[in-house]
């Protein structure tokens, strides 16, 4: 039970707990910004931008995250691109997860209203506006739940990068695996450490849900 | 009718560049050459009593004795899905034990299992022996029992054939070094002031090897023997071991009757040189000579 508390197996424990939550929290912020961009994009009156947001998706969305690191770490430094693995796991993450967030924000803004945009329209507002000042706000209530999935789905997508080379909370197991650890307990630390970052950031959304919710 | 021809076609083409993969890059099976030195065969005993093992008691009801290994070492534990077939110096090894247990080559069932799981399969009674780079130490003898000592393998370096610039541990200062994620190899090069990279698994370390991303892979001799030996020409192994790995035989915890029988099979077969030969037909291809066969720890 005590495996973590003796041989300096905390700290590399607690580093890879930092790591975990790094990579999470970056990857969620690009994420965001990057699934914002593609479902105005997919919204677009511009076909170009369209096609774009549609064949992200389609790439992204559909390929094993495993094989897109995979691709950032052996075939970008092919083409001369060079990065250090924790930008390559956060650029794989961020590319992965934008897509999952581009769908539920292009969902949310289906549930808007026809109407609500046509009413900013005729006030004048232009693509932009509508979207950024009238469609936007409230279609981000209505998907703050599914967005919550995507974004406790996230650290546990970390994990994969464990494997090329980022010493996270997964890639723990094998460091004590190797010490001669019993395997159950290591991972019922693990396990541990993954809900108590699951539990936060569906409490954070609960909170959220709290103080944005809106009678319809 | 057209449309489906193209699929047809396409199909085929598919089919091709496929087959055509399968036998690139020199599978170590693809080894045909009648030069290089063939693993020994063993003779099967026949008159084996171990009843005081129970572990030897049901796999001989079974008519099959079921032993853990690696799939993914070349040379070393070896799983070839195009053949079907396994090949390697643990490989050998598990033959030459089964072999004195009485179980001949048909009556092993070679089953995969992954570092992590090896203690539970064993003591779940999965697999019956466990041979795949199995180092003996303190925590692990909690939980399983080793025979052995059949190999003393040692954190070495495996760099390309052409570098000069790294002869040792010493060598290693501002170095990228690759290893396997969690590794205990990681904690012995940092110290040395070595730059680690780490993968899921060696060829991958292996593969930024060969594009000189990196420039040396370090872990045990053993598996960078196997590495050196596919890839004959392009890799070498430093041979200055900086740390002392003890490869046993993993059986099911406190089963003192097996583990006395695989001790005797290999202080036999290293006695009439079937060990070697073994070696030879494996890590040898790699260049580098056989090391002295360890001294059993019998307890």
């Amino acid at each position: 039970m005590g495996i973590l508390f003796e041989d300096g197996n905390f700290s590399t424990f607690y580093h890879g707990f930092l790591q975990t939550i790094a990579l999470s929290a970056l990857s969620a912020l690009f994420a965001l910004l990057l699934g914002g961009a593609l479902a105005a994009f997919r919204v677009s009156p511009v076909p170009v931008l369209r096609v774009f947001g549609t064949t992200w998706v389609t790439i992204f969305r559909n390929t094993p995250l495993t094989l897109l690191m995979l691709t950032a770490v052996f075939a970008l430094p092919r083409l001369d691109i060079h990065f250090s693995t924790f930008t390559f796991a956060v650029i794989a993450l961020s590319v992965y997860t934008s897509a999952f967030v581009c769908e539920v924000l292009r969902a949310g803004i289906n549930t808007v209203p026809l109407g609500q945009a046509e009413a900013a329209r005729s006030l004048g507002m232009g693509f932009g506006q509508t979207l950024g000042l009238v469609v936007l706000p409230q279609a981000g209530r209505t998907v703050l739940p599914p967005l919550s999935s995507v974004f406790i789905a996230l650290p546990r997508n970390s994990a994969v990068a464990g494997a090329f080379s980022n010493a996270e909370l997964f890639s723990v197991q094998k460091v004590f695996d190797e010490k001669g650890y019993p395997i159950f307990m290591t991972f019922f630390w693990i396990a541990l450490a993954y809900l108590a970052i699951s539990f936060t950031i569906s409490g954070a959304f609960r909170v959220l849900e709290k103080q944005l919710a809106v009678a319809r | 009718m057209k449309a489906r021809r193209t699929v047809a076609a396409a199909l085929s083409v598919l089919a091709l560049t496929a087959v055509a993969a399968c036998g690139k890059d020199g599978s170590p099976s693809a080894s045909g050459d009648s030069a290089a030195p063939k693993a020994p065969g063993y003779t099967v005993k026949s008159d084996v009593k171990l009843d005081a093992s129970p572990v030897w008691a049901a796999a001989k009801k079974k008519g099959k004795i079921t032993i853990g290994a690696k799939a993914d070492q070349p040379f070393l534990g070896f799983e070839d899905v195009t053949t079907n077939t396994r090949n390697g110096f643990d490989i050998e090894i598990a033959r030459m034990i089964a072999a004195d247990l009485g179980f001949s080559a048909d009556q092993i069932d070679f089953k995969t299992v992954v570092s992590a799981n090896r203690e539970t399969s064993l003591a779940g009674g999965q697999i019956d022996l466990y041979v795949g780079t199995y180092s003996i130490n303190d925590n692990r003898k909690k939980t399983v029992s080793f025979a052995g000592p059949y190999y003393i393998a040692g954190q070495d370096l495996l760099v390309n054939k052409d570098n000069t610039d790294i002869t040792g541990p010493d060598s290693l200062k501002g170095k990228q070094v690759c290893t396997v994620t969690g590794s205990t190899s990681i904690t012995k090069v940092e110290p040395l002031g070595a730059k680690v990279t780490a993968y899921e698994n060696y060829s991958l370390c292996v593969d930024k090897l060969l594009t000189k991303e990196v420039d040396a892979v370090t872990t045990d001799d053993a598996i960078l023997k196997g590495y050196a030996a596919k890839n004959a020409g392009k890799l070498k192994v430093v041979g200055q071991t900086f740390s002392t790995e003890k490869y046993g035989v993993g059986l099911k915890l406190d089963d003192k009757a097996l583990r006395d029988a695989v001790n005797d099979a290999l202080k036999a077969h290293e006695d009439n040189g079937d060990w070697k030969k073994a070696y030879d037909a494996t890590l040898g291809l790699s260049g580098s000579a056989a090391p002295a066969v360890p001294p059993l720890e019998r307890y």
